[in-house]
């Protein structure tokens, strides 16, 4: 399974063009900020939004002129959508019952499928009576039941809070791992496009400004707004009390205390240079590093330190000046324990 | 734990601290629900005169002659009135017509309305303004439209007549189509409203599920307008046990076979006002069961609220 995709739209004065292509078993990640076509990419893709020009393939299958019903693509809505006069199971039974499997059939696998998100005990719910969490896996649910050949995701986790986003994403990946196809998630948020996806594309009026893997993409941002929206250093590690040991090398201090193993994020803007070791400071975090690259980006600078562990700064352009930024330099880097994030991964 | 405190390092990026980037673009959720907007202003519930004068007036006129019907009603010999066979019959009639004239207008006007709010075509809203004109255009004209229809040497009727023997006019059969051609506009309109208000993107959801056009119509669009279909159901009832002009010149007044409640009321206040008034309480019950039992959930949802 493979998705090859040419998408012309054109709208009006707006036309999205973009060119995607997503082995099996990759995902892939839309960024971009709103009206820069993301939606009506995904919806192309889906056979909801008529193409002017170009072609979608799926599994070296032209598909292009067939309407949304023949083309065995998953959709998870950012809405999510499901029937407000079905159960849960209903809703996951749908597409199956849709291709024309027995209810009883249907019904059985769909309950497999809600065991596999964890809400067996929902099956008789309607989607008003779920919770924003449940709503969302009981959607995840509904598309993969049929085995779609391309899974879709618009915003799968933005309607959530940020306590369920945590746990939800982990399982997200989960899915998306297991279901083995192409996948085209559409995201606004930096941790979830590096931690759900293998590559990224960035639409900005309707085209692609940018791409490639999430770590690049966030190391050389093209834009003002990819430096923005991907301005994160995520590590991960094992903590031990106040204590993360990374697993890239190097160690951060956290200002509380965790164990198992854990995702730290820390954002660039949350982290200050230095010529010489400081002294006398309060950031708990000082490590020595080498400066790999300056990208100038808008109003600010990012500088990419080799660490360990490597990490991401913003800074002014008259700190460039006055620091001496360049490539190559030795460099001191501190870190406010204060300043990272940590969740469980 | 989310990323994107506010930012409160004094250190050499404070010139970028004020674009917390997951504050700017990573959280992104729904705005906050509005709290609602008061409908009325507080403190000031009395209406001016000229507005409340013609206002008591208008409840007046709709009340009183209601309150006429009720004092004037021979409640006495209401039991003897209502039992006469005629009355029996029309009743019986009226029930049976316009609960098959609501049938018929389910089993066409529905797939009018789905035609009217989903499919683009030339043509189409002349095709929505020539579906409403039974609304507005006098009972009696539609009568005699149907009749150069339907006639025996109408349009159609001619030859319906020639090659199967088949007369309509002044048939219970009549009654129906009287009653169809004129209540099921208030079906069409309800249902059409409500496809135009559904939330289409359900329909999308249903597709991608691999759902055909069909089995959407039937297994997401239909359960989702549901409220709606019911409540154009009971106006067109409604409608259809009201009738009277359309079904008066296309099927006559025959007592038994074309003479509904309200012909039987008009025919009975020349020759016996008492069995009038008998007949008119029991359409009065009648609405007011309909209102009472079905009451708001479905007056709103006719409305597309």
């Amino acid at each position: 399974m493979s998705l090859d995709a040419h998408l012309v739209v054109r709208r009006g004065q707006f036309t999205v063009d973009i060119e995607l292509s997503v082995p099996d078993g990759a995902v892939l990640g839309m960024l971009g900020p709103n009206g820069a076509g993301k939606t009506t990419a995904l919806r192309a893709l889906a056979g909801l939004e008529p193409l002017t020009d170009g072609h979608v393939v799926l599994d070296g299958v032209d598909v292009t002129a067939d309407p949304p019903e023949q083309r065995d693509v998953g959709v998870v809505f950012q809405d999510y959508l499901l029937f407000p006069h079905l159960t849960a199971l209903d809703n996951v039974a749908y597409g199956l019952r849709a291709r024309g499997m027995r209810r009883a059939a249907a019904r059985a696998d769909a309950a497999e499928w809600l065991d596999q998100v964890g809400l067996t005990d929902r099956a008789g719910h309607r989607p008003r009576q779920l919770s924003g969490g449940q709503a969302q896996r009981v959607a995840l649910a509904r598309a993969l039941a049929p085995r779609p050949r391309l899974l879709l995701l618009d915003e799968p986790l933005a309607a959530l809070d940020a306590g369920t986003r945590l746990v939800l994403r982990t399982d997200l990946r989960r899915h998306l791992v297991s279901y083995g196809g192409p996948a085209v998630v559409v995201t606004h948020d930096a941790v979830e496009a590096m931690v759900l996806t293998d590559s990224l594309i960035v639409l900005e009026g309707g085209r692609i400004v940018q791409s490639g893997p999430p770590a690049e993409v966030a190391r050389y941002p093209r834009t003002e707004y990819v430096a923005r929206l991907l301005g994160l250093n995520l590590y991960r590690g094992a903590a031990r009390g106040d204590r993360v040991e990374l697993k890239g090398g190097g160690e951060l201090v956290l200002a509380e205390h965790v164990s198992g193993e854990v995702h730290v994020a820390v954002r660039p803007s949350a982290v200050a240079l230095h010529r010489d070791r400081p002294e006398h400071s309060s950031p708990r975090n000082v490590w020595a590093g080498r400066i790999a690259g300056v990208e100038a980006v808008g109003d600010r600078v990012r500088i990419a330190v080799t660490g360990p562990p490597d990490v991401l700064a913003d800074v002014t352009t008259d700190a460039v000046a006055d620091l001496e930024l360049a490539t190559g330099a030795e460099i001191w880097v501190s870190v406010k324990a204060t300043e990272i994030t940590v969740y469980p991964v | 734990m989310t990323p994107g405190r506010p930012d409160g390092t004094a250190s050499l990026t404070e010139g970028v601290a004020d674009g917390s980037p997951s504050r700017r673009y990573g959280l992104r959720r729904r705005p906050a629900r509005q709290p609602e907007v008061l409908r009325s202003r507080p403190g000031r519930s009395g209406a001016p005169w000229p507005l409340a004068v013609p206002a008591a007036i208008a409840i007046l006129f709709l009340v009183l002659p209601l309150v006429g019907l009720l004092v004037r009603a021979p409640w006495k010999e209401l039991p003897t009135l209502l039992s006469d066979p005629t009355v029996r019959e029309a009743l019986r009639l009226s029930l049976i017509t316009a609960t098959l004239a609501t049938g018929v207008a389910l089993v066409i006007g529905v797939p009018l309305a789905w035609v009217l709010a989903r499919v683009r075509f030339p043509g189409r809203s002349l095709l929505r303004a020539l579906v409403t004109l039974p609304l507005v255009l006098p009972p009696v004209v539609g009568g005699v439209a149907l009749f150069l229809a339907l006639g025996r040497r109408g349009l159609l009727g001619q030859y319906l007549d020639r090659w199967f023997g088949l007369t309509i006019p002044f048939t219970p059969f009549a009654v129906v189509l009287a009653e169809t051609f004129v209540a099921m506009p208030f079906l069409i309109v309800t249902v059409e409203g409500a496809l135009r208000a559904a939330d289409t993107r359900y329909e999308e959801a249903s597709a991608t599920l691999g759902a055909s056009r069909w089995t959407t119509f039937r297994r997401v669009t239909l359960p989702m307008i549901g409220p709606s279909v019911l409540a154009g159901s009971v106006l067109c009832w409604a409608r259809a046990l009201g009738e009277f002009g359309a079904t008066i010149t296309f099927a006559g007044n025959f007592p038994g076979r074309t003479q509904t409640m309200p012909i039987a009321v008009y025919i009975a206040l020349e020759t016996d006002p008492d069995a009038a008034i008998a007949l008119s309480l029991v359409l009065l019950v009648v609405s007011v069961v309909i209102l009472v039992s079905l009451r708001e959930r479905v007056l709103n949802a006719g409305t597309g609220s």
